[in-house]
C-alpha cells in the first residue's frame, strides 16, 4: 500500500550483496542446474508465502500450511493411483487444500476463535490424522502420466516458471488494484473501522484462509510430481520458512502493511542461504542460525524505521 | 481536620477549585465535557496538571502518580469496577493492599479472614474464594469499597456508582457510604441523578467547562438551580444554520428496539434536508441506536423505513447500500484507517464508484479523493499522504469525505466535532449546512449542547436506550435538554 519501498530496497540490497560476494568466491553457484534446483527447491515456499502474506496482511497467521502441505500431496497421488486422469488427481489436490484452509478460516471468521488457536489445532491435527492414515507410508508406484505432468523433465520447469509467474503477478496486482485487496489492508491495519466502513471483515478473514489453502494445495502437487515417492511427512517446519520470509520481506505482523514483491524478495534471500553456505564452504548446520538471525535483524531495522517514522509524524 | 485540595489552571480544567473535608460526602455534577473526569484523573494522579497544587491533609503533594495517591489514601470506584475478573476477591482485595517483594510467601487463609472482615465492613457477605467474574456488578463495587477501606482511604471518589444498580441495591450502597462517612472518610460522589445527589450528599460542586460554577450545601439548593448552574451559558459560538426547505421524510424508526444495544422502542423520522439533533448523557444509547440502524448490532423489533420503504438491514453493507452513512465517534478508533492513505481511506466505503469490474481504477480514485479533499478543505500537500499525519480536524473531514464518496440519502453523525479545533469545527458545521441544503437528511449526535441547539431543525433526547422526549429548534433550551435528559421534566 505504501508507496515508498524501503523495505523491499533493503532486502534487494542484501540479495545483490550475498549474490556479489558469491560471484567473488564460489562462481559455480551461478551455473544454470544450481539455480534451477535453488528455484524448484523454494517454489513450495514462495506459492505458500503469497498467501501466508494475505493471511498476515490481514492481521492473522496460519501455522497449519506445512500439514496442509502434506496431505495434498499424499492425496494427489492417492486419487493418481486409482487410475483417474491426472488432471483430476492435482485438482483434487487443490481442492484438499482449498477445504482445510476453508475450515481454518470459518473457525477464525464465524467461530471467532484466535487463528494462532485455531491452525495450531488444525497444525497438529492433520498431521497426526495423515500419520494414521498412511501409517507413515510413502505414496510409490505413481502412473506414468503423474511424474511431471506428463511433460519432459525440461519442460516441467518451464511450466513451474509459468505458473509462479503467473501468481506472483495476480496476487500482487490483486492486493493493489481489487477492492478486496484494499480491504485486505483496511481490516489489517483497522479491523473495527474497516467493518464501520462496511466491509464484510468476516468473509475476508475466510477467503484469505482458503486462498492460502489452494496456494498449498498448488505447492503441494507441483511439488509432488517432481519425485518417484511422495512422502507422508512432507513439509515439517515448512510453515516457519514461510512465515520467515514473509516476515523479512517487510510485512508487519500485526497486520496492515506489506507488499508482494517484499514476500518474493523476503523468499529469495532465505532461500539462498543454505545452498549458499555449502558453495563458501560453511558448515550446512549454519543455515537456521544463520537464517534466525536475518529475522532478526530484519525485525529489528523495522522497528527502528518505525519509530522513527512515528517520531516525524508527530513532529 | 480538613482535607483541602485545590487547583488552578489544569488542562481542560480552567482554574478549577474543589476542596472536600474529613466525613462529608461532597457531589461532583456537570454536563458531558464539564471536567468531572479530568479532575478525578489529577486526584488519583492519572494525569499531571499543568498549574495548581493539590493538597491532602494539608500538605501539598507535588509529582503525583497513581502509586503516591495511593499511599495518600485516595481510592476510586469507577462504574465499571477495574478488578481482575479471574481472580477469586480475597486475591483482588490482595492485590490492592499488600505489598512486598516478588518472592514473599503468601498466607492464603490471612487474605481470605481479612478479605472476609473488610467485606462485613462494607455491609456484605460475599465468600472471599468466588472469581470476580462470578459476581454481581453490586457485588464488584462492594468489593472495591472493601479495598477502599482496607487501604484506610482518606478519599474516596465514586464514579457514577449506582449507573448499573437497582433501587434496593442503591439503598444498601447508601448504607456503606454512611459506613465510609463515620469512619472518618470524605467521599466524592459523581452522578447524573440528582434526586439521589440530594439523598446522599452534604455538599455539591457544579463543574461547568473545566471551571468550577459553584459550591452549595445540599439543603439549600434545588434541582432547577442546579440544572440552571449546569447548563447556564449562551450559545456563544455563531452557527451557520440556515433554513432549507424540507423535503419528504427519509428515515423513519418505528418502535426501534435491540437487547444487545439496550435500546427500547425507539421512534423518530427526520426529513431531506432537516438535521435532527440527538442529545442525552454519555450512555443514554444514542451511538447504540445509530449502530442499529447502520446494522452493526440487530433489531429485535422494530421498523426501520427509508424514503417510504421498509428496510432490512442486517449489516454495514445493507445501510450503504441503502443510502445510510455513519461517521461514528472516535476517529481513530474506528473512522479512519490510519496507515491508508487519504485516497484509500476517502474511497474505503465506495470502492464500487472506481472501479470497474472490481478493479481500482487509481485515477477514479484520485479525482474522487481531490474532489473532496478540495469540498472539504483538507489541508494536506498530497491525497497520497497517510490519514495519520493529518491533524484531528482533518482526519475527521477524511472521516466524512468517505462517508459524503457514497452519495448517502441519510448521513448519522456521531459526536462530529469532538475534539477538533474551533476553526475546523465551524467548517465541519458550515459542510452539514451545505450537505442539508442539498437534501440530504443529517441525524447529528452530540454531547455538547450549544452545538444541538445551534445545527439542529429538531432535537430528540434519549434517556437510558429510549427517546424521553422530542423538541423544536424555537421551544429547546439547555434547561429543558438537559431536564429531560436526566429525568426531570421541568
Amino acid at each position: 500500500m505504501r508507496k515508498r519501498y524501503g523495505r523491499e530496497l533493503s532486502v534487494a540490497a542484501s540479495i545483490l550483496a550475498l549474490a556479489l560476494v558469491l560471484a567473488a568466491l564460489a562462481p559455480g553457484y551461478f551455473s544454470g542446474e544450481n539455480l534451477a534446483d535453488l528455484f524448484l527447491a523454494n517454489m513450495p515456499v514462495l506459492l505458500i508465502a503469497l498467501g501466508m502474506n494475505m493471511v498476515i496482511l490481514t492481521g492473522q497467521i496460519d501455522i497449519s500450511v506445512g500439514s496442509m502441505f502434506a496431505i495434498c500431496g499424499i492425496v494427489a497421488g492417492v486419487l493418481s493411483k486409482t487410475g483417474m486422469p491426472v488432471a483430476c488427481a492435482v485438482l483434487g489436490g487443490v481442492a484438499a487444500g482449498v477445504g482445510m484452509g476453508a475450515v481454518n478460516g470459518a473457525l477464525v471468521a464465524y467461530v471467532r476463535i484466535p487463528s494462532i488457536v485455531v491452525t495450531l489445532a488444525t497444525m497438529v491435527a492433520l498431521r497426526d490424522g495423515l500419520r494414521w492414515a498412511t501409517q507413515g507410508a510413502w505414496v510409490s508406484d505413481l502412473p506414468p502420466g503423474f511424474q511431471w505432468l506428463g511433460l519432459s523433465q525440461g519442460s516441467y520447469p518451464v511450466l513451474i516458471a509459468c505458473t509462479v509467474v503467473i501468481f506472483v503477478a495476480a496476487t500482487g496486482w490483486g492486493l493493489r488494484h481489487l477492492a478486496a485487496g484494499r480491504a485486505v489492508y483496511a481490516t489489517g491495519s483497522n479491523a473495527e473501522a474497516a467493518r464501520l466502513a462496511g466491509i464484510d471483515t468476516n468473509r475476508l478473514t475466510f477467503g484469505v484462509f482458503a486462498v492460502t489453502g489452494a496456494l498449498t494445495g498448488i505447492a503441494a502437487v507441483l511439488n509432488s510430481v517432481r519425485f518417484n515417492q511422495i512422502p507422508s511427512n512432507a513439509g515439517l517446519g515448512l510453515e516457519l520458512k514461510v512465515i520467515a520470509a514473509v516476515v523479512v520481506g517487510g510485512t508487519a505482523i500485526t497486520g496492515g502493511s506489506g507488499s508482494t514483491a517484499g514476500t518474493v524478495l523476503g523468499v529469495i534471500l532465505l532461500g539462498m542461504i543454505g545452498p549458499a553456505l555449502t558453495f563458501l564452504g560453511v558448515s550446512a548446520y549454519w543455515e537456521q542460525a544463520l537464517q534466525g538471525a536475518i529475522i532478526l535483524a530484519a525485525v529489528i531495522v523495522e522497528a527502528f524505521r518505525e519509530r522513527a517514522e512515528k517520531r516525524v509524524a508527530r513532529a | 481536620m480538613g482535607i483541602t485540595k485545590s487547583f488552578a489552571g489544569v488542562r481542560a480544567l480552567r482554574g478549577v477549585s474543589f476542596e472536600l473535608r474529613a466525613g462529608e460526602v461532597h457531589a461532583l455534577i456537570g454536563e458531558n465535557g464539564a471536567g468531572k473526569s479530568t479532575l478525578i484523573k489529577v486526584m488519583t494522579g492519572a494525569v499531571t496538571p499543568d498549574a495548581g497544587t493539590l493538597r491532602i491533609a494539608g500538605r501539598v503533594v507535588t509529582d503525583n502518580d497513581p502509586g503516591t495517591a495511593r499511599t495518600l489514601g485516595i481510592a476510586a470506584i469507577y462504574q465499571q469496577p477495574a478488578l481482575f475478573a479471574h481472580l477469586t476477591v480475597a486475591e483482588n482485595i490482595a492485590l490492592a493492599l499488600e505489598s512486598g517483594g516478588a518472592w514473599r510467601t503468601v498466607d492464603w487463609s490471612a487474605r481470605e479472614r481479612r478479605a472476609k472482615e473488610l467485606i462485613a465492613r462494607a455491609g456484605a457477605a460475599i465468600q472471599p474464594d468466588r472469581l470476580v467474574s462470578t459476581l454481581s456488578m453490586p457485588e464488584q463495587q462492594i468489593v472495591e469499597i472493601a479495598k477502599a477501606i482496607g487501604a484506610e482511604a482518606k478519599v474516596v471518589i465514586m464514579d457514577e456508582p449506582t449507573a448499573s444498580l437497582t433501587e434496593t441495591e442503591v439503598s444498601s450502597l447508601f448504607r456503606v457510604i454512611g459506613v465510609l462517612k463515620s469512619g472518618g472518610a470524605g467521599i466524592i460522589y459523581i452522578s447524573h441523578r440528582l434526586e439521589e445527589i440530594s439523598t446522599i450528599a452534604d455538599r455539591i460542586t457544579v463543574l461547568r467547562d473545566g471551571e468550577t460554577i459553584g459550591t452549595r450545601d445540599a439543603g439549600e439548593v434545588n434541582r432547577e438551580q442546579l440544572i440552571a448552574m449546569m447548563v447556564g451559558r449562551e450559545v456563544a459560538a455563531v452557527y451557520p444554520k440556515r433554513d432549507v426547505p424540507l423535503g419528504a421524510v427519509a428515515l423513519e424508526l418505528r418502535g426501534l428496539s435491540g437487547r444487545e444495544a439496550g435500546i427500547r422502542d425507539v421512534s423518530l423520522r427526520v426529513r431531506q434536508g432537516e438535521i435532527l439533533g440527538i442529545a442525552g448523557l454519555v450512555g443514554s444509547g444514542r451511538t447504540q441506536l445509530a449502530e442499529t440502524v447502520f446494522g452493526l448490532t440487530p433489531a429485535d423489533s422494530g421498523e426501520i423505513v427509508l424514503n417510504g420503504a421498509d428496510v432490512r438491514i442486517e449489516s454495514p453493507a445493507d445501510a450503504i447500500a441503502h443510502g445510510i452513512g455513519y461517521v461514528p465517534e472516535d476517529r481513530r478508533q474506528h473512522g479512519v484507517v490510519l496507515e491508508l492513505p487519504i485516497a484509500a481511506n476517502t474511497s474505503l466505503s465506495s470502492l464500487d464508484r472506481v472501479s470497474r469490474q472490481g478493479l481500482i481504477d487509481s485515477a477514479a480514485e484520485q479525482a474522487l479523493a481531490e474532489r473532496y479533499v478540495t469540498q472539504l478543505r483538507v489541508k494536506t500537500p498530497t491525497v497520497d499522504a497517510a490519514a495519520g499525519t493529518l491533524s484531528g480536524g482533518n482526519q475527521q473531514k477524511v472521516a466524512l469525505a468517505r462517508w459524503l464518496a457514497t452519495e448517502p440519502k441519510v448521513l448519522i453523525l456521531d459526536e462530529p466535532t469532538q475534539g477538533v479545533d474551533v476553526g475546523s469545527k465551524s467548517e465541519i458545521h458550515g459542510i452539514m449546512m451545505d450537505l442539508a441544503a442539498g437534501g440530504m437528511a443529517i441525524v447529528m449526535i452530540s454531547s455538547e449542547l450549544p452545538e444541538v441547539l445551534g445545527m439542529s431543525d429538531r432535537i430528540v433526547v434519549m434517556r437510558a436506550g429510549s427517546v424521553a422526549g422530542e423538541l423544536s429548534r424555537a421551544d429547546a433550551t439547555q434547561e429543558k435538554i438537559l431536564s429531560m435528559a436526566l429525568g426531570h421534566p421541568v
